[in-house]
């Protein structure tokens, strides 16, 4: 199944800009109430955009409830959740330990289940670990359709980094299995991590890098990226595609026009005319179609 | 290894010119990971570490109070050292680490990754062309939300191991201030306040007052939930304008415009998208694979650092030691 080509993304409603804290605050002021989100979800919706690809954030789950409460309106919307939301990890782990965060994470039942073993268990299988902790992740989605489950930038490149590539095996293998899905991968390495995933035999992935004319965020350089784009089989997503803000729309969105195979690109933005706009020059120079 | 550990290792692992051979904690479960999933070889004691293994360098991220020990070690065992921040518990730690490295002629650097983000650096690099005149005054803040409840059990809030605002997030602010201002010599009316940590301090508030008697506030709070993640910032007042710099942007406003710089007359805005380091392998931001690929690059080449050297790293915690004795004036 084809990915739609233009994905909604949410750092802007969770004060994520690579472009400034100063408009990072700005935005968690104007999004303080879930109300807000829905709205600009809805100017998203009205403008043909039906995929929103977002964080497991708190507030995405109050989102998901809003959607379950009015199935007919969003009958054909789908979300692509990107986990973990990091930062709830990383301050559990500064405060709490690795163990503190496991017990304050891991339900309950889990650690019950494997009351012999409790933390020992959990030591010795790792991959159940995982796949406890995706299904945690996982539980604000029940009932709303998701068919591509990405893991977030920060934990792809760790795993990537210390190269124990079989968690991405794992990962690919489970959410196939548990969830119908298609696992998708986030990561600031793309050609890296296109070899890693080759490495482990997982055949024409879904990969969503910053793509973007001036390299922002390209690790190795736009060459080499380039290269990838042209030559190797996978299933590219572009996000970053603005370098945070640093390109015009315009510019940007023809750059991406160079690669075909880009299937989807992700942006977010604040205004229907913006996400009109923006949503107009990737269907002219990249096709609208599924 | 915590965060930093593990991030480090992410960063050292992928490296053309290093071979990460062997990883160090106390932690069976992170050793279990290690275990099953790469091919490392793995120790829970790192002198039998640095004897069994034939390394050239050791990245030490552990608390404060074992960077002595462990980099007093690994120096005299003749391995190059990156460290962590801050350097020591005290100054005369710190002085004996950079006696043992510079006699033996060894390549040190110490994380202070923010000297290595490209708005800090186009902030240098304005100042020293004196782009803002005379300075006037400034501002150097931190804010975070590490700790947000009464509740924490980590090495940071124990003050024997190196917790506490201070060293933890203030550390990278005083550096900063220090490397892109200039030092600071002694401090004033400082405060070293508790929020929610019981034996620790969780904000840090002092007037500084540098060598050429240029003033400065130091603002660092990481209580606050306000902010998604760590937010440090340095704001510059000169007799010509002011400039405001954090991780991600760079404004300037000048009284008149500078036609060699090309920047006009009022605001200027300067992102990071147009001066981060390109890297080969990026993890949580540019910055902290630049400092490992400087720190590489050093030990390759045999020459000392520029950037974030032991002596620099020492230097901040002197400045945190004469703010500690301030404090309780």
């Amino acid at each position: 199944m084809m990915m739609d080509k233009v994905l909604f993304g949410d750092n802007q409603f969770f004060a994520v800009s690579h472009l400034s804290d100063e408009k990072s605050r700005e935005q968690a002021i104007r999004f303080k109430d879930d109300s807000a989100i829905i709205r600009v979800l809805d100017q998203a919706r009205e403008v043909g955009i039906n995929t929103f690809m977002c964080t497991t954030h708190d507030r995405v789950s109050n989102i998901c409830d809003y959607l379950r409460e009015n199935p007919e309106k969003y009958r054909d919307f789908q979300i692509y959740p990107c986990m973990p939301y990091a930062h709830k990890y990383a301050n559990a782990v500064t405060e709490n330990g690795y163990l503190g965060t496991i017990r304050k994470y891991v339900p309950g039942s889990y650690l019950g289940t494997f009351a012999k073993g409790g933390i020992a268990y959990v030591r010795k299988d790792f991959i159940g670990l995982m796949e406890i902790l995706v299904d945690a992740e996982m539980k604000m989605f029940k009932g709303i359709n998701t068919p591509v489950i990405f893991i977030q930038n920060v934990i792809v490149d760790l795993i990537l980094g210390l190269k124990m590539f079989e968690v991405f095996r794992e990962y690919d293998f489970y959410i196939r299995k548990k969830y119908n899905a298609e696992p998708g991968y986030i990561t600031m390495n793309m050609p890296a991590m296109y070899e890693a995933l080759c490495s482990v035999g997982i055949e024409n992935p879904i990969i969503c890098s910053s793509i973007n004319k001036i390299g922002f965020r390209m690790s190795g350089g736009k060459e080499l990226y380039e290269k990838y784009l042209t030559e190797k089989t996978f299933r590219p997503i572009a996000m970053q595609v603005l370098a945070a803000g640093a390109l015009y729309p315009q510019e940007a969105i023809e750059y991406l026009g160079k690669f075909p195979k880009i299937e989807s690109v992700l942006f977010g933005a604040s205004s229907k005319n913006h996400i009109r706009e923006t949503k107009e020059l990737i269907e002219t120079y990249l096709g609208s179609g599924k | 290894m915590g965060k930093m550990g593990l991030s480090h290792a992410a960063i050292v692992n992928p490296h053309p010119s290093v071979d990460m051979v062997a990883v160090c904690d106390t932690s069976s479960l992170v050793l279990d990971v290690f275990r099953k999933f790469s091919k490392v070889n793995v120790y829970t004691d790192y002198t039998r570490m640095i004897e069994k293994e034939n390394l050239n360098f050791i990245v030490i991220a552990t608390p404060t109070r074992l960077h002595y020990p462990m980099a007093k070690f690994a120096l005299e065992e003749g391995l190059h050292v990156f460290c962590e921040k801050p350097l020591c518990l005290n100054t005369n730690e710190g002085i004996e680490l950079l006696r043992i490295a510079e006699q033996k002629k060894l390549i040190n650097q110490v994380s202070y990754h923010n000297n290595f983000v490209g708005t800090f650096r186009e902030l240098n690099r304005l100042l020293e062309v004196g782009i803002i005149g005379d300075l006037v005054h400034f501002t150097g803040e931190a804010y975070g939300s590490v700790i947000t409840s009464d509740r924490g059990g980590t090495w940071r809030s124990d003050p024997k191991e190196g917790g506490g605002c201070l060293m933890d997030y203030a550390s990278h602010v005083i550096n900063l201030i220090q490397e892109i201002i200039g030092k600071p010599v002694s401090s004033k009316g400082s405060i070293l306040k508790k929020i929610y940590s019981k034996e620790v301090d969780d904000a840090v508030y002092s007037l500084l007052v540098l060598q050429d008697g240029l003033t400065g506030n130091l603002s660092v709070n990481w209580c606050d939930a306000s902010y998604r993640k760590m937010s440090t910032s340095l704001t510059i007042y000169g007799t010509k304008g002011k400039m405001i710099c954090d991780a991600t942007e760079l404004k300037i406003f000048l009284d008149e415009a500078n036609l060699k710089e090309n920047l006009p007359k009022a605001w200027t805005m300067k992102y990071l998208t147009n001066l981060a380091i390109p890297v080969n392998f990026n993890l949580r931001g540019e910055e902290y694979s630049a400092q490992i690929d400087n720190f590489v690059d050093c030990v390759v080449n045999k020459k000392n650092t520029q950037i974030n050297s032991f002596e620099q790293a020492l230097y901040t915690d002197k400045v945190i030691e004469f703010i500690i004795a301030d404090s309780k004036k």
